[in-house]
């Protein structure tokens, strides 16, 4: 069985809060068991809240007694542990992270906005700082203060210190629900880094709301202790009612492309549509990113663990930590899909009495406690605690973010690898968009000469691959989603692709698992481990894009032909006539000659009908679902409106007045996607077609849209 | 270009006049404009047993304007008509690459060229030449110089007088256009025609003087003989009574040209009226000669897949079907080999000259 590599940080446990840990005797049994199968780490995290300083260890010797190694083995301070650890956390280089220091504190700020149920709002703000001498520009800077403001509960004024300076300090870890952070490591450790490479403190300001006051912090973390140090702390006046704002200096370094912070925001916002962003680039540039999507999705629900999900040791500790006396009532009560009676057989089957006290069962009887729970058919775990991003917010996301001709997106129903149930998603953006197409042929204005030849572009398609919507920026090649792309027969699909290598063409696949627990490879939290039941979903979906790909490729390379078609009849009409002009010394009535093949052309090649393949006609996307096909002459298929929604009414727009006219009609184009269209109405359809223009180029740079709410403003029109 | 010699003919003219009318009245009548052009190919050509020839048959293939395989080519047709209708006003003549040349150009509002290569352009002239039952010389069209000519003979071209007997080895280059019109034959004294499939043959034998020799005119084509080169064979055979006697290598291709000089070409059918020579005689180099006249095994080539399948489709060939053809070509492929003249000078650099000929002619060696 293929299982993601052990976790060097705490697996899955109930506790992490080093404060509050197992009593005595498991723990020492796990550490010893933890220590022999896995890196230093795990040891690290039962030791690291320890407050004393062991004396130094001594050079070792050949032989090495018991005693010796006792005084050695030693707590190991925080930062000892997290310098040696670096690279699982995501801090290997400057580059990556500047990325996981922005990574985290964004991601917090959206798990903590769904969570108590508000459309985020962030403000991410990256700048270079001079280190002594004068400001560098931004791709020589090796000093950034990142700040990262939402608008979301707040944190209240005890929990502050110990949520940013004290690592495995978190609300998520004790649960099995969907979120974006897991392990209560995240943003202690981007202000450790920051603090180890910079010495400044992280400063905190967060309101909890409009009545209560916003308090500042500035704290740094006792790396002996693990133990918060607040530096300052005080209440001030703040501009937003509610929210957090986490301020780092970090050693670090800015560069575009592949993997920077750019793309990992830009890949943020497809997989969450719901979020306006704003982003002040490094390079002073301002990004927005308005919300397309005006609904949170639905909050996941915590589940029990499932028994097919739990590994021997998290069984014991859940032994020692319930609050059951008996052992058929823990089970039934701390398992997810364990009635009374299941619970009773599966003691039978251990050979354990149901009244036996949990803490007792170790050893052998809690091996045959798991065998017989793995043993036993149980019924697959609930998956309606899962909160998939869904097909229409995919398709916006793509939409908005991508330029392309085609879109398409399916969400898979749940599945279960191990107990944990998981939903697939994916979505395709194919194409390079009208406005492209339209400008290439101005590339090539050189007619060939003789044994000249048109030569193609072979570009890869881009994988964009996401867990619980965050978007996973480096180890591709390791990640079940890239494997399974690459096991897809696109060419099935229309689409070239060379042998073991990924498809070739303007395409961007997407696909995101959604689980209340992903199984990474490693902890940083960079590749998807590859569980035959997860790559089965990814391909099912990945093959329903593909066959929808497919289909709109074939309508139009048809619809190609046919035009292509009728273009060289009307070239070589122009050609015919001029030399049959000639022919006949020049006396010819041309216009007429032409007019008249140009008829006998069009009836020979469908004259309608092919305007209707082309899509000049009425007729959407049929056949696609959760499909959207651009053309130059508009958008077909689910388009997403863009408004903003009419309660959120913020600044106006802050665009020349041109824009803002181009922003209203394209709400009224975006306003009614064509599938959707009532009856009442299909003979309209025609003029507003009619005013369609391709949208604006920079889709990230569009302004937050005309709060009056188009909708709204639209129903009366409509009705008249 | 050069000025043809001042002969209009407005016939021709009014046959390429005759293309836009086709597109013209097609046009009026709401029909796709079609062209119908001979199929030059084996299976519409027939074998006159009679004369001797190849002659066309009827089959037509239809070349129509709106047919999206055939709509490039309906065009490129056109608009070589034109041009060559260009050629009969200006009273020019031409080559068929300076035809490609001057039809090419960029479609309007497209990056496509109207033609290719010349590769294009050539079967586009060839097509007109057999739908408009125009040969290639009234279309003022001239292929490449390819041939030589000497021995004693007086020709005038262009009102210049010249004798081949008095052009050393090098001879006089066959034009393309050999009409009478273009090409006055004044004195022929020789006593045969002695057609050579290779220049190098064709070199030691003018070299060797053999013509002063044996009073005959030696012309080659090197290789397959140019249309020029033909048509002076078959008028000295038509108007000075020469016979003509063809030497090539003892290989499929060989047995190729012979047939085409002697029964005419498959491709361009309709011209073998007028370009065969059907009493042209095959002297050599027979699968025979190899053991009559001694040649080692090693000077032999073996037969590629190309050359054995190349000669089975010549034993299919109704013009090939006489008892003593089948059995040269079928003893050429049981031997496996095949021969050049070169390799005549295995035995001596004069071999050719000084014994292989004398004795086939004098032995009257030859087959028909
Ligand atoms: N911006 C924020 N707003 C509200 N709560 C936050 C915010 N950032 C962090 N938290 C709280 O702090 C906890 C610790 O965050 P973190 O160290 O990133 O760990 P994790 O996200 O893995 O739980 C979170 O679980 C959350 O409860
Ligand atoms: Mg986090």
């Amino acid at each position: 069985m293929r299982e993601p590599k052990k976790a060097p940080l705490p697996t899955r446990g109930r506790k992490v809060s080093p404060s509050k840990t197992s009593p005595p005797a498991t723990k020492s049994k796990q550490k010893g068991k933890a220590s022999k199968t896995s890196p230093p780490a795990p040891e690290a995290k039962q030791k690291v809240n320890s407050s004393e300083t062991s004396p130094p260890a001594t050079e070792p010797k050949q032989a090495v007694t018991a005693v010796e190694m006792g005084a050695r083995q030693r707590d190991i301070s925080v930062s000892e542990f997290f310098t040696k650890n670096r690279h699982l956390l995501g801090f290997d280089n400057p580059r990556k992270a500047l990325l996981t220091c922005v990574k985290e504190a964004v991601d917090n700020a959206l798990d903590a906005c769904e969570e108590a149920g508000i459309l985020p709002e962030v403000v991410v703000k990256v700048e270079p700082v001079a280190n002594g001498e004068a400001l560098p520009p931004p791709s020589q800077a090796s000093r950034f203060r990142i700040t990262v403001t939402d608008n979301g509960p707040g944190i209240i004024r005890q929990q502050i210190p110990p949520i940013f300076a004290k690592l495995l300090y978190g609300s998520k870890f004790h649960r099995l629900r969907m979120s974006r952070g897991q392990q209560g490591m995240g943003i202690s450790a981007a202000g450790m880094y920051g603090q180890l490479t910079t010495g400044k403190p992280v400063q905190i300001i967060s309101r909890t709301g409009a009545k209560a006051p916003a308090h500042y912090f500035e704290v740094q973390i006792d790396t002996k202790k693990n133990e918060p140090q607040i530096l300052e702390k005080k209440q001030i006046t703040w501009e937003s009612q509610r929210g957090t704002q986490v301020t780092m200096e970090v050693e670090g370094r800015y560069q575009k492309g592949r993997a920077s912070v750019d793309e990992y925001i830009e890949q943020t916002i497809i997989a969450n549509p719901h979020v306006k962003l704003t982003y002040f680039t490094p390079e002073g540039e301002t990004k927005e990113y308005p919300r397309t999507y005006h609904e949170l999705p639905p909050p996941p629900r915590e589940i029990k663990p499932h028994p097919y999900g739990i590994e021997l040791g998290m069984l014991l500790k859940m032994l020692q930590d319930t609050k059951s006396h008996w052992l058929s009532g823990f089970l039934a009560s701390d398992f997810s899909r364990l009635s009374s009676r299941l619970a009773e057989d599966i003691c039978k089957t251990a050979g354990l009495s149901p009244r036996a006290r949990p803490r007792d069962i170790h050893g052998q009887d809690a091996e045959a406690l798991y065998k017989a729970l793995q043993s036993t058919k149980i019924m697959a775990p609930p998956t309606n605690c899962l909160s998939p991003i869904g097909e229409k917010a995919i398709l916006t996301g793509l939409y908005r973010q991508i330029k392309g001709d085609f879109y398409t997106a399916v969400s898979r129903p749940p599945a279960v690898y191990r107990g944990n149930p998981f939903v697939i998603e994916a979505g395709l953006a194919y194409g390079r968009g009208p406005e492209v197409a339209a400008e290439t042929p101005e590339k090539k204005p050189v007619s060939l000469a003789e044994g000249e030849q048109q030569e193609d572009d072979h570009e890869l398609a881009r994988v964009i691959r996401y867990a619980n919507r965050v978007p996973l920026i480096h180890q591709q090649s390791a990640c079940a989603i890239y494997k399974a792309v690459l096991d897809t027969t696109w060419r099935t699909y229309g689409v070239s692709q060379s042998k073991s290598a990924l498809p070739s063409g303007p395409m961007v696949v997407f696909v995101h698992m959604a689980s209340v627990w992903v199984p990474f490879t490693s902890e940083s939290k960079e590749a998807i481990a590859d569980y035959d039941e997860i790559r089965k979903e990814i391909t099912l979906a990945l093959r329903e894009c593909g066959r929808r790909l497919g289909a709109f490729l074939k309508r139009r390379e048809r619809a190609q032909s046919e035009f292509h078609r009728r273009n060289i009849f009307d070239l070589y009409i122009e050609e015919v006539v001029d030399a049959c002009n000639r022919l006949k010394g020049g006396k010819l009535p041309t216009q007429k000659l032409k007019e008249q093949l140009q008829k006998i052309a069009l009836k020979r090649t469908g004259g309608e009908k092919t305007d209707e393949v082309l899509g000049k006609t009425d007729g959407g996307p049929e056949g696609l679902p959760h499909s959207i096909i651009v053309t130059p002459e508009g958008v077909e298929g689910e388009v997403p409106a863009l408004s903003s929604e009419p309660s959120n009414q913020t600044a106006p727009p802050a665009g020349t007045p041109e824009e803002e006219q181009e922003e209203e009609e394209k709400v009224e184009k975006h306003a009614r996607p064509k599938g959707q269209a009532g009856p009442e109405d299909t003979g309209r359809r025609k003029g507003v077609r009619a005013k369609r223009r391709p949208r604006p180029k920079p889709r990230h740079k569009t302004h937050a849209g005309k709060p009056a709410g188009a909708s709204a403003k639209r129903a009366p029109r409509r009705k008249r | 270009m050069a000025r043809s010699n001042g002969k209009t003919s407005g016939a021709v003219e009014k046959k390429l006049i005759g293309v836009a009318d086709t597109v013209i009245t097609a046009a009026q009548q709401r029909k796709d404009p079609t062209l119908a052009i001979p199929i030059r190919s084996l299976s519409n050509v027939k074998f006159n047993e009679h004369k001797g020839i190849i002659e066309m048959g009827k089959g037509m293939q239809a070349r129509a304007f709106f047919n999206v395989g055939m709509a490039k080519k309906f065009m490129q047709t056109v608009l070589v008509a034109d041009a060559l209708c260009e050629l009969q006003r200006a009273d020019l003549t031409t080559s068929v690459r300076e035809i490609y040349y001057r039809t090419k150009h960029t479609i309007k509002n497209s990056h496509e060229n109207t033609f290719d290569s010349q590769d294009e352009s050539d079967p586009v002239i060839e097509d007109l030449e057999v739908s408009l039952a125009a040969l290639r010389e009234e279309l003022h069209v001239r292929a490449e110089n390819g041939g030589s000519v000497v021995g004693p003979l007086v020709l005038v071209d262009d009102g210049d007088r010249v004798d081949c007997a008095r052009l050393g080895k090098g001879g006089y280059s066959v034009p393309s256009i050999v009409e009478p019109e273009f090409l006055q034959i004044k004195k022929c004294t020789a006593e045969f025609v002695l057609l050579v499939e290779k220049g190098t043959q064709w070199n030691r034998l003018s070299e060797d003087k053999f013509w002063r020799r044996y009073n005959c005119i030696l012309l080659t084509g090197n290789g397959q003989p140019p249309r020029g080169v033909r048509r002076l064979a078959r008028r000295l055979h038509e108007e000075k009574r020469l016979p003509v006697y063809v030497l090539v290598d003892n290989d499929p291709w060989g047995y190729y040209i012979y047939s085409v000089v002697k029964q005419g070409s498959i491709n361009l059918a309709f011209e073998s009226q007028r370009m065969a020579i059907p009493k042209a005689k095959f002297l050599g180099l027979s699968s025979g000669d190899p053991e009559t006249y001694g040649l080692p095994r090693n000077v032999g080539i073996k037969l590629n897949d190309k050359d054995i399948a190349r000669a089975r489709e010549l034993l299919n060939y109704p013009w090939f079907q006489k008892k003593n053809w089948q059995e040269e070509i079928k003893r050429m492929l049981s031997s496996g080999l095949k021969y050049e003249l070169d390799a005549l000078a295995n035995k001596d650099f004069q071999y050719l000259t000084k014994k292989y000929l004398p004795r086939k002619l004098k032995e009257k060696d030859w087959m028909d």
